[in-house]
């Protein structure tokens, strides 16, 4: 084998990510269904590795889901996210975190079209100019939160209170990493080792003592799409992507999913009980439980020690305790859906085929 | 069970392990050209049948390869054997022979 060519071709697929002084820009999604993911990424990188972090509380969408139903054109989007960026400069940063997977693909693909169009970039400052009499300067650096966990894997590792092995048996626990489409889909050169060998999520599991799980349908979309879901008579298309997806893993027996997509977490998770309640099937090897879906930053939070429940892991549909239980992380049982202050959040009310603690 | 007014689609996926390949493998053996197309789809183009028929002979040869038998047989029921794929087929293939080949080995 060549090793000279294959290090050369290699390294178009690396991501130069800097170590400091970054942007951070919210997701929609996350915000709404797993509010504690983001808020303990900024705690992570700012308190525990004592990085410059910064959130402007003026920052809004950048507009991806209105965008990817075909409601507003691109050139919305464009100006939403120039002002952003304009937020970023008048902060005095270069380095620009996005959350959001799919606002990431928009992201590069704006920043793309501006490349190889400069009549439409043009264009865009001039509408911001009229709409909030604002002007600014492309990012040097456009990273996702995954990009960022994947830089600090080592650093992550360092603190790691409950690696990700089963304390039962001493082995490393299976866990299947779920890429999201619009992270190295559509610009692959963006991303952490590219369409057909993200590395992003399969690096930090390995870091965290995982091992990943090889399955057939690895790469196979989530089936979240926007119409897909949005619409109901294509509801069933989204199901089925997941479905097929669990099928093909289910012989591999994965202890965990992770996932650095805000959309497919919640579907991953969410569809599981679909499927429980229309074909009375769960997965995973907790009979009646299903497989536990987490972000990239939720699992990082939680090997670094992060109380379960602080963390929002009540707020996921598949109950995270079996998981927990394999790592040895503790935590208390009446604890889970008390809210802020010991306040009282209600039990949800228990499926019928997909059960919770 | 709950109905949420959609469901799991039942899947496309064709298992080329699991369909019985010997009728495929023999019209192969008897007819060699067949793996010669290249799904350029000039038979289609040029079928008269278009328009009442559904005989498309390079999706005829797609379904066989992927076990879907009854499909294949259905399509080439409209065929009436005029021979004009024949003249403009670039790799030279005999498509009525290979036509009434695939009737008498899958019939």
């Amino acid at each position: 084998m060549n090793y000279e060519g294959k290090k050369k071709i290699w390294s178009e697929f690396q991501k130069e990510i800097p170590d400091d002084k970054y942007f951070y820009a919210r997701s929609c999604i996350r915000q709404n269904f797993n509010p504690g993911a983001e808020q303990a990424f900024l705690d992570i990188v700012r308190n525990r590795f004592g990085k410059d972090f910064y959130e402007d509380p003026l920052h809004t969408t950048c507009g991806g889901i209105a965008y990817h139903s075909d409601t507003t054109p691109e050139e919305t989007s464009m100006t939403i996210i120039a002002r952003q960026f304009s937020l970023m400069n008048q902060a005095g940063y270069r380095n620009f975190v996005v959350s959001c997977v799919t606002s990431f693909g928009l992201h590069s693909e704006i920043l793309q079209t501006w490349e190889e169009h400069p009549e439409i970039e043009e264009k865009i400052h001039e509408l911001l100019w009229k709409a909030c009499r604002r002007e600014f300067t492309k990012p040097d650096f456009l990273m996702h939160s995954s990009d960022m966990m994947y830089h600090y894997r080592f650093l992550i590792s360092e603190q790691a209170k409950y690696p990700l092995i089963n304390v039962r048996t001493g082995e490393p626990l299976k866990v299947v990493e779920h890429i999201g489409c619009h992270y190295s889909k559509i610009f692959p050169s963006k991303s952490v080792g590219g369409a057909e060998y993200p590395r992003v999520l399969a690096g930090l599991v390995e870091a965290l003592g995982g091992s990943v799980v090889d399955y057939p349908e690895r790469r196979h979309c989530c089936g979240f799409g926007f119409r897909q879901y949005l619409v109901k008579a294509n509801r069933g298309y989204s199901l089925t992507n997941t479905y097929k997806k669990f099928e093909s893993m289910e012989p591999f027996h994965p202890d965990l999913i992770i996932t650095n997509c805000p959309g497919c977490n919640y579907f991953l998770d969410r569809w599981q009980y679909v499927i429980a309640e229309t074909t009375g099937k769960t997965y995973g090897d907790t009979p009646g439980y299903g497989i536990p879906v987490l972000s990239s930053e939720e699992v990082a939070a939680l090997v670094m020690g992060y109380d379960p429940w602080d963390l929002g892991l009540q707020m996921h549909q598949v109950a995270v305790e079996p998981l927990l239980d394999k790592m040895g992380v503790q935590y208390d049982k009446s604890a889970k859906y008390k809210g802020p202050g010991g306040k009282d959040l209600g039990v949800p009310v228990s499926p019928a085929n997909i059960r919770i603690f | 069970m709950i109905d949420f007014g959609y469901g799991i689609s039942p899947s496309s996926a064709i298992n080329l392990e699991r369909f019985d390949r010997a009728r495929f493998d023999r019209l192969c053996a008897e007819e060699p050209d067949v793996l010669k197309c290249m799904a350029c789809g000039s038979c289609a183009a040029s079928c008269p049948t278009a328009g009442h028929g559904n005989m498309n002979l390079r999706k005829v040869i797609l379904l066989l390869g992927r076990g879907c038998d009854s499909d294949a047989l259905a399509m080439t029921r409209s065929c009436m054997l005029c021979g004009k794929c024949l003249l403009v087929c670039p790799r030279g293939i005999n498509t009525r022979h290979l036509i009434l080949s695939i009737n008498k080995i899958y019939k």
